[in-house]
């Protein structure tokens, strides 16, 4: 889960960071005021939004005046960064930057543990000095059991070539970004600038975290940071209603049960010459609610020309799966074809209720049948 | 033979007393598994299923001699039924639960990797050696005993290789699914060299997925491997950043792609099926190639 700089900026000062003084604000006049009140000097405005890149985007502006921070407000708030729209900007007091220093952590699946990486080469540039010149960072991994050690901060800070009166400032930024990974769940946090600014004085500039979801019934407070990814009202819903749902831009809606059935689901339609609307898994056990919930949710995208169900029933039982698709079914007008592939548990008699429903649901025998029927019956007429 | 489990494994079931732990533990032992012991803290000494109950895992094994355990317990204990069974020093440890914090299978690791303690998943469907023992949620019917050793990252997808290829008349040896999510105790490459030294098992199947580098890091060590392997990806249609329902499943950037994978597998000399029903297909060609098709598939 994704939280806004501003919420990681809050952790990590929770940890003892220093980060600079400002506050979120939601439109124009807001940008205003806060600019007043850091001092009316120079600002930056900088959009809230869950992607990187933001800087080049354009998301990330200095204003001298606050009537200039009004301006750039107002350009930045209903801006469009890759797909999402702005609807908050944080407003801080400016930095007169001597160096841009990259510090990060990660939980790494390859090495089991937490990676930290450290680059005299911080900045909006970073991912590229990792492409093209890795031995410009610094890294190492974490015992859990020792924490961040003395000596691999001197191993970080003295690889990666910071200067070395500064080593021993950083390494209380390393420790704290250290606290607030463990301490709260979360499976990436970086502060990326850390500015060594002109006045010699260290300040976390920027900051990332995400949650790791499978961590928020502990991470209350964190829990309640979630945002839809910012304006999917169909993902939305479907979380509202405990569904795990992801929304694509195809047209052939996909409902199955396991991540990695669904996902072949997705595949086989397109290599039939479909494209998906969704991934739409219900987990196994799913009882006959939970079915007519997906069906209506998949429903809710107006591109939607087919949908296909997929079941392979171990734990979940294909008569269960019938018994909802055809509650469905019988409530919602449903105007396009809906192609039920069952198997495993139960089949028979969910294949049966299907028959005997009298509603017209097509039924296939295989996962790429399945497939192949969606895509002619959703394009027929269309091609 | 087989990998892992066999007819002589006795199991204990951590959690037995719960809605998943009973429906699950009631079918296993219909399946034939020895489900030796049951551990619900505060239900020592009495009886559930038949099966003796213990209130710490150690008691457990000291009284039954169990040698593998598998863990029912919600996702806020789980952790910590596994480092007891670590303690306890059962060999084999399955943790079929889903939604582990990852920081909590950090330091499980970190004493994973120092210990003689298998562990399989978390958020895994389990293991099977069809007709022998079956640790898991897997429905029994749709395995059969054979040759094909398999293994995969997620559970229904293992189901529909698997009823594909036993419709085939090609049984399994053991199936293996590894779970779905960033940090498991057993990565492909470790399956794979379980099945490569097992004497039933003559051709492999690995149905991997997008994220992390495990199909990878297999395939290096599939190119020394006698044993012909039969790949197979999910999410090739998958986009960046979209997290595909398993933790796991993300592509990040460039890593993680279908594409990386595939192009690793086949440059180790994997044949990788384009769709579930195209692996049977494989596999058949393959043994039949080498003169190995089993009696039941040649009908």
């Amino acid at each position: 889960m994704k939280i806004h700089e501003f919420q990681a900026k809050q952790v990590l000062a929770s940890h003892g960071v220093p980060i600079p003084r400002g506050r979120v604000a939601t439109t124009p006049d807001e940008c205003a005021a806060v600019a007043a009140e850091l001092g009316g000097g120079l600002c930056v405005v900088k959009a809230q939004v869950h992607v990187g890149g933001r800087g080049k985007a354009g998301g990330v502006k200095l204003a001298k005046t606050p009537d200039e921070a009004r301006q750039m407000g107002s350009q930045i708030l209903g801006m469009d960064i890759k797909g999402l729209t702005v609807h908050k900007v944080l407003v801080e007091e400016g930095i007169a930057i001597d160096k841009e220093i990259y510090l990060g952590m990660i939980l790494d699946r390859d090495t089991k543990r937490i990676v930290v990486m450290v680059s005299a080469e911080g900045g909006m540039d970073i991912e590229e000095v990792a492409e093209r010149t890795p031995d410009k960072i610094a890294r190492c991994t974490i015992n859990p059991a020792l924490g961040l050690t003395d000596y691999q901060v001197r191993h970080l800070c003295f690889g990666a070539g910071l200067p070395k009166d500064k080593v021993k400032e950083i390494a209380v930024f390393l420790k704290a970004l250290y606290q607030a990974i463990t301490q709260s769940d979360a499976t990436l946090a970086e502060i990326n600038p850390l500015v060594i600014t002109k006045d010699g004085v260290l300040i976390a500039a920027d900051a990332k975290m995400d949650i790791d979801e499978n961590a928020l019934y502990r991470q209350k407070a964190l829990a309640a940071l979630q945002e839809s990814e910012e304006n999917d009202p169909i993902e939305e819903e479907a979380r509202r209603r405990g569904l795990t749902y992801v929304h694509l831009d195809g047209d052939i809606g996909i409902i199955g049960n396991g991540a990695g059935l669904v996902m072949t689901s997705l595949d086989v339609v397109a290599r039939e010459g479909g494209k998906a609307a969704n991934f739409l898994d219900i987990g196994g056990g799913a009882k006959a609610e939970v079915v007519r919930n997906a069906l209506e949710v998949v429903l809710l995208e107006p591109k939607v020309r087919g949908v296909v169900i997929n079941i392979f029933g171990g734990i979940t039982r294909c008569d269960e799966v019938a018994k909802g698709v055809i509650d469905a079914a019988g409530k919602l007008d449903i105007k396009v074809p809906v192609v039920v592939r069952l198997e495993g548990t139960s089949v028979e008699e969910g294949k049966k209720l299907l028959a005997e429903s009298g509603l017209n649901l097509v039924p296939a025998g295989s996962m790429r049948e399945a497939a192949a029927k969606v895509v002619e019956l959703a394009y027929a007429g269309a091609r | 033979m087989s990998i892992f489990i066999n007819r002589d494994t006795r199991v204990i079931v951590q959690g037995l007393t719960g809605r998943e732990g009973r429906f699950h533990s009631e079918q296993m032992l219909a399946y034939g598994t020895t489900i030796v012991g049951g551990v619900t803290p505060g239900k020592g000494g009495t009886t559930e299923l038949g099966v003796p109950m213990f209130d710490t895992v150690g008691q457990a094994r000291n009284a039954t001699g169990a040698d593998a355990s598998i863990i029912f317990v919600p996702p806020a204990g789980a952790a910590d039924a596994i480092l007891e069974a670590v303690d306890a020093g059962v060999p084999l440890v399955v943790c079929i639960t889903e939604g582990v914090p990852t920081h909590d299978m950090v330091r499980v690791y970190e004493i994973l990797r120092h210990s003689e303690t298998r562990l399989i998943g978390p958020n895994c469907p389990g293991l099977i050696t069809p007709g022998e023992c079956k640790m898991g949620i897997m429905p029994g019917h749709i395995f059969k005993p054979g040759i094909v050793g398999m293994v995969s990252r997620s559970g229904t997808l293992t189901y529909e290789v698997a009823k594909n290829l036993s419709d085939r008349g090609l049984g399994q040896s053991t199936v293996v699914g590894i779970g779905g999510d960033p940090i498991i105790g057993t990565p492909f490459i470790d399956v794979m060299k379980a099945f490569e030294n097992d004497p039933t098992t003559e051709i492999c199947v690995l149905a991997g997925e997008i994220g992390g580098s495990d199909e990878e890091t297999a395939a290096a060590y599939i190119k020394s491997m006698t044993k012909p392997v039969i790949g197979f990806i999910s999410g090739r249609t998958a986009p960046p950043g979209k997290r595909m329902g398993h933790a796991g499943a993300i592509v990040s950037g460039n890593k993680g792609t279908a594409q990386a994978k595939v192009d690793a597998l086949e440059a180790a000399g994997v044949k990788v099926a384009a769709t579930t029903d195209e692996v049977g297909e494989l596999v058949e060609k393959t043994l039949r190639e080498k003169g190995r098709l089993p009696a039941a598939a040649t009908r």
